[in-house]
């Protein structure tokens, strides 16, 4: 009898404290959550102000608005081809993504459903080069894509590809290193989750005659769709955020992609955080949105990355 | 031309094959491959192959070679031994600073952001209301590029006259007086720590969402066992969970030392990675690049950058060799 109420005691007391913790870790993640979302949330409050309002007023920004408004995007997409900026980053973005999934997918395959003699070689020069940190090569790559075609060997199909005779300062040029870089991680993630699938599938398709490419297509692919939904978000915005390559590998602003372009309005409206924040945020829309939206992807596509390896 | 005919194996049953000591399993799959599917196979690895060594490990050796030479891009190149690093060490007033502020970076990351990121990923790991709402937040800054993340920091970093939120919140409470109010982006001795704490801001989500995927893994029956055993939740974690977690802890190590080495966005956003920013880095693009063309001199940096980052990547290479082992 004893024994029975002591213990009730020691579970409602127990009880009591976990509630007490819960509430405390509540606390704590709820100041924390507040503190991370709060950098966004002033950049949106910002954007949202006037600039007249906040010289105006002796506490400059620390104050409460007048009035609100969305002027200063308008002045934004009035001012900067915004559009064109977005448009650049499309034709980096959804190329080198559709090209990295591909010729990953067709390495992963090949690497992991047939056993070669350097098999094994193969994914470790992918994995480790993608760990490479960019600034290792961007000299003599900035060199080579500096050569005309004249110096190098004839390729026509570049030709149509730019206009200035080289690969610096062209679209083909940027799909080309986020392509390839890109290739090194896909090719790590893809080839675990292949090995993952069933090896029957493979050989009782061999059996029935099926040749490497219908297997590749028909079979592996569908089956892969979820790593490939994955690492497509997760592709979209690793290439959509790149700043370094767009700023060594282009000349000329208009060219660059909304991330680097962000880096020629800087410097006029140092002064006016209205604007700066007005710009930040479209630039940030996109990949939020995209987070928001295909959060699940996105965990899923880091997860593929570490979990087995 | 293929060693065996389909027909040949088709009513051969597979444990017929199998059995056979002499012809292991990998020798009968390779040989059902015919001559054009061998080809396509060899293609489909060999181009991109061909691509990804000659744009990322040929340019590596490039660096390696040109860091022994004085090229500038326009004279012949001439070789000059270990010149570049000698100046490097001894001369060259912005090397040190960049390789403490790298060090400094990864130092951050590895005793306060990953920490962080860990600590956080254990809170949310409980079954408790809200906990997507919170991973949401905590992760929105990872989906930032690290140049937007320089450009919603300077909102707060800026001095009075820029506007900054900071320094006008500090004055209009009266903390500090205008004169006083820090510069924290433009004072060399405090912007190191200013664009740390933005830098910590994106990593410490990036850590949270691959550790917590690396603990939902965690078998339950293990927590029940501790728990059973009497240990608490503290005990737990560091003698059970961190323990059987050893494949996440090696590639959030790996991360958090590449991401150090990889510094540069914010840096650059601020102000190019000078006065108080250098990184080995933006030094590599300053000297070789943006600024000046001495291409020998950046790439000897690049080779230090270089050697810095294979020991990450071998640890991260000694792994993965070892899971496909087992």
């Amino acid at each position: 009898m004893s024994v029975t109420v002591m213990a009730g005691q020691r579970t409602t007391h127990n009880r009591a404290r976990r509630r007490l913790s819960r509430v405390g870790l509540h606390i704590f993640l709820s100041v924390l959550a507040f503190i991370f979302a709060w950098p966004l949330l002033y950049a949106l409050y910002m954007s949202l102000r006037r600039y007249g309002d906040i010289v105006a007023n002796p506490n400059g920004p620390f104050s409460l608005p007048s009035t609100l408004s969305l002027d200063n995007y308008t002045f934004v997409w009035n001012s900067y081809p915004f559009l064109g900026y977005y448009w650049n980053t499309a034709v980096i973005t959804i190329p080198a993504l559709i090209l990295t999934l591909w010729i990953s997918s067709m390495v992963a395959f090949a690497i992991s459903k047939y056993s070669w003699r350097f098999n094994l070689l193969v994914l470790m020069i992918f994995t480790a080069g993608n760990l490479l940190p960019p600034q290792v090569i961007i000299v003599p790559l900035f060199r080579l894509y500096n050569l005309t075609f004249a110096n190098l060997p004839a390729i026509p199909v570049l030709s149509q590809l730019s206009d200035n005779g080289r690969i610096y300062d062209q679209f083909i040029g940027l799909i080309l290193i986020h392509t390839t870089f890109q290739t090194g991680f896909c090719t790590f993630v893809l080839s675990n989750y292949m090995k993952t699938l069933s090896k029957e599938l493979v050989e009782a398709a061999m059996m029935d005659g099926a040749g490497v490419f219908t297997i590749y297509r028909r079979i592996i692919l569908p089956l892969c769709t979820p790593a490939l939904a994955a690492l497509a978000t997760l592709l979209f915005t690793w290439i959509y955020n790149d700043f370094f390559w767009a700023l060594m590998l282009f000349k000329s602003g208009d060219k660059r992609p909304i991330t680097a372009a962000l880096n020629n309005l800087s410097g006029q409206f140092f002064t006016d955080p209205t604007v700066v924040a007005a710009a930040s945020i479209m630039a940030a829309i996109p990949t939020v949105v995209v987070y928001l939206l295909l959060q699940r992807y996105f965990v899923s596509g880091l997860t593929l990355g570490s979990a087995k390896g | 031309m293929s060693k065996l005919e389909p027909q040949a194996l088709t009513p051969a049953p597979t444990t017929v094959v199998g059995a056979r000591v002499a012809s292991p399993r990998k020798r009968r799959r390779y040989s059902l491959l015919s001559g054009r599917d061998k080809i396509l196979l060899f293609f489909m690895v060999g181009v991109p192959l061909a691509i990804f060594l000659v744009l990322i490990w040929g340019m590596t050796l490039v660096s390696v070679g040109l860091a022994f030479t004085n090229w500038d891009g326009v004279q012949p190149i001439k070789f000059v031994g270990l010149d570049n690093f000698t100046q490097l060490f001894t001369t060259y007033p912005f090397f040190w600073p960049a390789l403490s502020h790298n060090v400094l970076w990864l130092l951050v990351f590895v005793f306060f952001a990953t920490p962080m990121g860990i600590l956080l990923a254990v809170c949310l790991d409980r079954q408790m209301r809200g906990t997507s709402i919170y991973q949401t937040i905590f992760f929105t800054p990872v989906v930032l590029s690290l140049a937007l993340v320089g450009f919603i920091w300077e909102l707060q970093y800026s001095p009075l006259a820029g506007n900054g939120f900071i320094d006008s919140a500090l004055v209009s409470l009266g903390i500090v007086s205008p004169a006083n109010a820090p510069d924290w982006l433009g004072n060399s001795s405090i912007n190191i720590w200013a664009v740390l704490i933005a830098a910590s801001w994106r990593h410490i989500g990036y850590i949270m969402v691959l550790y917590l995927a690396g603990l939902k893994s965690v078998d339950p029956s293990l927590r029940e066992a501790a728990a059973i055993d009497g240990a608490n939740e503290r005990q737990t974690f560091f003698h059970v969970v961190f323990p059987v977690m050893a494949p996440i802890n090696v590639v959030i190590v790996v991360v958090t030392v590449i991401e150090s080495l990889r510094a540069f966005d914010i840096a650059y956003i601020v102000n190019h990675g000078k006065n108080g920013l250098e990184l080995l880095s933006t030094l590599i693009t300053n000297n070789s690049i943006s600024e000046a063309s001495l291409l020998g001199f950046g790439s000897a940096i690049a080779v230090v950058l270089l050697v810095i980052s294979l020991v990450p990547i071998a640890i991260y290479l000694t792994r993965v060799m070892r899971s496909e082992e087992s």
